[in-house]
């Protein structure tokens, strides 16, 4: 079990330091062997500790003691760290395979061999951390590993830039996820995940000084976390990093911005979902958040041009649905469509690679078209994943998404009955935008130039191969994991790792929803499909004519909702202007000349004036001695009358 | 070797070697080959001898260890009284590890007066470890003003194009302040009628007395520490300083300030501690957001670094003040961390500067295509200094921010925003000068470490990654000391009937560490758990037996 979570640690560091003496063939095999490895020995334990119900914990080593404080390094395996542990290796495991035939043209492969799994590493470490330290060193660490492959071509100012506000925009979010960390050790006096859980029921109703305000301790906390959550999976308010982030190369896109690190997040929730069930305000905001992010994004990406963008607003938008999900308590559900998520949109990524790929470095979907002849493996991998995504009946999409909106119908909140109608018009648009990429994409008259035409070709067999694997999961993955994750199994499946309370019982609620509820999210996706098609296929001129009639709402849109410029303007250029005055004018001005160079000048002056007492001339002194007596004497005498 | 005064060889063995240094005689080259050798040896001897420092060190026990005592001026009550507990001792170490790989590092960069530069360093090593020795006010306000010397000479000697303002601006500022501290210490003896510091702890001074000593000491203290506004010197001293002297000033100098804090000002001074609380809280913060929002603007390479370890050092004095055993082991541990962090941003500006002789940021920019090894050492120093989890500024960071967050969460809460903009300028700079296209001629011949540079980092680099991955080897020294130094500060503060307080208030920090880590928490539950909520309401009552959580003391002092 260690071993899975650290040979990929090893396979990092051996590509990273010593990739000259291994070279580009060393570093492939040593990193793509350490993840693999890994991913094998992640099917005994899923094995052992998800369908054998043995949930354990490896303790390593002591972290950081300090007063009541203990944090120890261990790895916790349970249900739902094994479906992550499983997940995460295998998808990496593709990518790293895929990386060989993808990057064969680059420069420093074995930097990037060794960046991909370090990344897992963290990631590993991330869902197996026993305690919110831990997970906070692995979410910090993915968020590294982010920035490093996010700028891995840093001659690219762009790809600086974006690797610097992806970054950023994490801390910002780990921001309430540390004062989340420090809240729940102030009201349980330790970070250990169990022992939280356990006194969690008893804390229901306690309250938190916090801010000098006297706070529901459970929604401060978990509100705090989620902040965090927020950051990391790209939520409304803090997505602004995610689009940016497809400067990186695509196989990155695919397992961090896709597959793994964005689902952190969601993983997070639902690790937590004993202190999240005892907070319903907490719980709502959730819920919100989610639906909202999940409608925003999709809107964004009906628009978009860049082929990754779109991609990168769709899974924006799916991550949407994993948060509702968790909002109305179907964890289940919402780490159920986390798994099928993971296959089918790195499939979508890889694939949307294999395109690029084959045209030359382009991305723009407006300048392709017409090429699946050319490249038919790509064009049905991509069918797979768009079918899959938009949840068409017995893909893995449909199990898991249908589930999410049933179990929010099913949860008989108003915030449900929100969640699933905003669900269910993002089905609508994901459908739409998906078709759209499609058919612009590979179908229609070719749009790219003869030169590029004529390159067009099939990418290697060692990167067709991980996307026939991603492609198996990303049809059969629903269809063998919904008994398990949200059927009859879930009970003995989940085990202790979920906790939802009794009168939350979403999922259970999912199966008793009324019949029209389970075909509608389909007979939108499928609406969605036509309504692209005669878009895109029947009538091209109408998007044209729409834009132009409809200008003011599809710029908003093709700016994304002007989130970057806002806030540029409110904290980047604020931040920058403010350091130079404080640096010019408080430092300079009123510090220094208040402060040492001032007093300096004021002595200076002082002295210079005393200075001219210095004549040389005795009548000059003589005088002096004179007025000093004067002054003495007449001292002494007011002195002996007083 | 047991009855061996360790800490008086470790603190003169330095002085052997500069007197064996200005023996040395002949013609220059062989003068200033010789001189680094020996001053080389000299402190790598130091720093082994000092190891057995640690070795000799009894973890549990809170009182000084390996004291030395002797009659120094009797007609004075002075003595020669040298002693380490875990506050101290590893400041020992620090100093002792930072100068030979200074003295390593100077190999490149000093070629005029190697012998004067050789012999100006180790004495400043015999300075800097007998300060953090020293147990009588003399012989410590000896140290303690010795130091300036030695650091006035080298950046005034071996500084940049400005170094004599640097040099003046440096020495005066912090002379000013050790006057009044030296006024403060002489009425507190005046008073106690003793030098001896262990004996001062224990006398209770008059509370109007405390108030106008406590000040004294901050003089001297905020402006070593540097707290804001007192910081202006900083900048000025690096940005001039030679890159051995601002390692040493990064990475110990500025540690005696909080050293002093909390040496002289919390043991000695509660009331005025508590009293100066929010005072200190409040420079802190501004320290922490003003200067980050500084460094952001910055230039210059060393004063961007400048500026952040005014940043980092505001985490310490709140982490001291905030007085709670993460925070006080935070702040402990963040002035070890940032000693070595800091110490190795200034060597990572000294390899360039050495090659090109600027530190302007704008100068440089993709090294990393000529350079990957030191793109590589210069991330890691990077990333500890952002605080990453797993190095060594995360742990201290992390503590401080957690023990702070127990006394007062506004604190806390404006306290990391400074994480969110530390992150912002040091990636900026990172980006600036080893990202980027290599566009620079200049720079296209430019060359990577050499060995001896990579003895100089993978030090460093060893004890970053011990520290953020096993920092228990840190944390352990210092624990009963700082339980010791809580539980003191409670002891004083505590209303009336202090003898109830006393057992509570000792019993909660010994009890838990002794527990197996595992799920032994859930034990002392039902007690401690609703405590914080509880304590927070009843501050303005008296209490006869305060909660186990430490923020009782503080919040009296809130209120005011």
């Amino acid at each position: 079990m260690t071993l899975a979570v650290f040979l990929p640690l090893l396979g990092a560091a051996i590509a990273g330091l010593m990739n000259r003496r291994l070279g580009n063939l060393g570093a492939q095999i040593v990193t793509c062997s350490g993840v693999g490895l890994a991913a094998l020995l992640a099917i005994p334990v899923f094995l052992d500790v998800a369908l054998g119900h043995n949930p354990q914990t490896v303790v390593l080593l002591d972290w950081v003691s300090s007063g009541d404080l203990q944090v120890r390094w261990a790895l916790k395996f349970d249900t739902l760290t094994a479906v992550m542990v499983l997940t995460v290796t295998w998808v990496s495991f593709m990518v790293h395979v895929y990386s060989i035939g993808y990057m064969h043209h680059d420069g420093s492969i074995p930097r990037f061999q060794s960046y991909l799994s370090l990344f897992t590493f963290f990631m590993l470490m991330l869902v197996t951390a026993d305690n919110l330290v831990q997970m906070f060193f692995g979410w910090e660490g993915v968020g590294v590993a982010s920035y490093l492959l996010i700028g891995f071509w840093y001659e690219r100012p762009s790809a600086n830039a974006a690797a610097i506000k992806a970054f950023l925009v994490n801390r910002v979010g780990d921001f309430g996820f540390a004062l989340g960390i420090f809240g729940v050790f102030v009201l349980f006096d330790t970070v250990h995940l169990d022992t939280i859980f356990a006194a969690s029921a008893s804390m229901a109703n306690a309250r938190i000084e916090f801010l000098g305000l006297e706070l529901p301790a459970m929604t401060t906390l978990c509100l705090l976390l989620f902040v965090g959550a927020m950051g990391k999976s790209a939520q409304l308010g803090l997505h602004t990093w995610l689009p940016d982030a497809m400067e990186g190369p695509t196989p990155v896109s695919a397992l961090i911005h896709a597959a793994t690190m964005v689902t952190a997040g969601v993983f997070m929730v639902a690790r937590l979902s004993p202190l999240f069930e005892q907070s319903e305000t907490a719980l709502m905001v959730v819920t919100i958040v989610g639906a909202s992010t999940a409608f925003f994004a999709a809107t964004v990406g009906c628009v978009q041009n860049d082929i990754k963008r779109i991609i990168a607003y769709s899974t924006c938008s799916q991550l949407g649905y994993m948060f509702f999900a968790c909002g109305v308590s179907a964890y289940s559900a919402g780490i159920f469509h986390l798994m099928t998520h993971a296959f089918f949109k790195a499939l979508l990524f890889l694939g949307a690679g294999s395109v690029i790929h084959a045209m030359s470095d382009e991305q723009d979907i407006r300048k392709m078209g017409g090429i699946w002849k050319h490249i038919k493996v790509t064009w049905m991998l991509m069918w797979i994943g768009n079918l899959a995504l938009a949840g068409i009946p017995f893909f893995a999409g449909y199990y898991s998404k249908d589930t999410i909106l049933e179990a929010a119908w099913g949860a008989g909140t108003p915030v449900g009955q929100f969640a699933f109608w905003v669900g269910s018009l993002v089905a609508f648009m994901t459908a739409f935008y998906s078709w759209r990429l499609l058919l612009l994409t590979f179908h229609g008259k070719p749009r790219a130039d003869d030169h590029v035409m004529a390159h067009v070709h099939e990418s290697p067999p060692v990167m067709i191969v991980p996307l026939i694997v991603l492609a198996i999961g990303a049809i059969f993955a629903g269809a063998l994991g919904y008994e398990l994750f949200v059927g009859h199994d879930r009970a003995t499946f989940w085990g202790e790792a979920i906790a939802v309370l009794a009168a939350h019982d979403s999922v259970e609620a999912a199966h008793a929803v009324p019949a029209w509820v389970k075909t509608f999210p389909v007979f939108l996706a499928v609406s969605g499909i036509v309504l692209a098609y005669l878009l895109y296929v029947v009538a091209p001129m109408v998007p044209r004519f729409l834009a132009e009639r409809l200008n003011p709402l599809y710029r908003f849109l093709l700016n994304k909702w002007y989130f970057d410029e806002l806030y540029d303007f409110l904290f980047v250029r604020p931040a920058f202007w403010l350091g130079r005055g404080l640096w010019k004018d408080g430092d300079g001005a009123v510090i220094d000349g208040c402060g040492p160079d001032g007093v300096a000048a004021f002595c200076k002056g002082v002295f210079l004036r005393l200075q001219r007492f210095q004549s040389g001339l005795v009548y000059h002194y003589a005088f002096a001695m004179i007025a000093g007596m004067a002054v003495l004497v007449t001292w002494y005498v007011y002195n002996q009358a007083g | 070797m047991t009855d061996w005064p360790l800490l008086s060889l470790v603190t003169f063995l330095p002085l052997v070697g500069a007197a064996f240094i200005l023996f040395i005689r002949g013609d220059d080259k062989v003068v200033a080959a010789n001189a680094r050798h020996v001053a080389l040896l000299t402190s790598v001897g130091t720093f082994i001898l000092s190891l057995g420092i640690w070795l000799k060190f009894d973890n549990a026990s809170a009182d000084f260890q390996l004291v030395e005592k002797a009659q120094w001026l009797p007609q004075l009550n002075i003595t020669y009284h040298m002693g380490v507990d875990g506050i101290s001792m590893l400041f020992v170490i620090l100093s002792t590890f930072l100068t030979p790989l200074c003295i390593l590092q100077s190999f490149g960069s000093i070629e005029k007066r190697v012998k004067e530069y050789m012999v100006a360093f180790l004495i400043l090593e015999t300075m800097m470890v007998g300060m953090f020795c020293a147990l009588d006010f003399v012989l410590f306000y000896f140290f303690f003003e010795g130091v300036l010397i030695p650091m006035f000479l080298i950046i005034g000697i071996w500084g940049g194009p400005r170094r004599v303002y640097a040099a003046f601006k440096f020495f005066l500022y912090t002379l000013a302040g050790s006057v009044l501290m030296l006024v403060a210490m002489l009425a507190m003896s005046w008073h106690a009628g003793s030098f001896d510091i262990p004996t001062l702890m224990g006398i209770p001074f008059p509370i109007p007395m405390q108030y106008w000593l406590w000040l004294a000491f901050f003089a001297s203290f905020a402006v070593k520490v540097p707290m804001w506004p007192f910081h202006t010197w900083l900048p000025d001293a690096h940005v001039e300083a030679p890159t051995g002297g601002s390692v040493i000033l990064a990475g110990v100098l500025l540690k005696m300030g909080a050293y002093g804090f909390i040496r002289f000002s919390v043991p000695m001074l509660p009331e005025a501690t508590a009293y100066f609380t929010p005072f200190i809280y409040t420079l802190s913060i501004v320290a922490i957001i003003y200067t980050s929002l500084v460094a952001l603007a910055q230039e210059d390479m060393k004063k961007l670094i400048a500026y952040s370890s005014v940043a980092h050092m505001g985490f310490v004095t709140m982490g001291i003040f905030a007085m709670t055993p993460q925070a006080v082991e935070g702040a402990l541990f963040q002035m070890l961390s940032h000693g070595v962090v800091s110490g190795a941003l200034f060597l990572c500006v000294g390899v360039v500067y050495d090659r090109m002789h600027t530190r302007e940021i704008a100068r440089y920019g993709g090294l990393v295509h000529r350079m990957p090894r030191y793109a590589l050492v210069f991330m890691v120093f990077m990333l500890a200094s952002v605080g990453l989890p797993g190095t060594s500024g995360f742990v201290g960071e992390f503590l401080v921010l957690l023990g702070t967050f127990r006394a007062n969460t506004w604190v806390a809460l404006l306290a990391t925003t400074g994480v969110v903009l530390g992150a912002a300028y040091m990636l900026l700079l990172y980006r600036r000068v080893v990202f980027g296209k290599l566009e620079r001629e200049d720079l296209k011949s430019i060359l990577d470490l050499d060995l001896r540079e990579i003895l100089v980092f993978a030090p460093l680099i060893a004890v970053v990654l011990w520290m953020g991955i096993y920092p228990s080897s840190y944390l352990n020294v210092m624990h009963a000391s700082v339980d010791k130094l809580i539980s003191h500060h409670q002891t004083a503060l505590a209303p009336k009937p202090a003898p109830v307080a006393e057992p509570a208030a000792e019993a909660a920090p010994v009890d838990v560490p002794a527990e197996a880590p595992a799920g032994a928490e859930a034990a002392p539950a039902p007690v401690p758990a609703p405590a914080p909520v509880e304590a927070s309401q009843q501050t303005s009552e008296p209490q006869p037996q305060p909660a186990p959580g430490t923020e009782s003391p503080v919040s009296p002092a809130k209120q005011e």
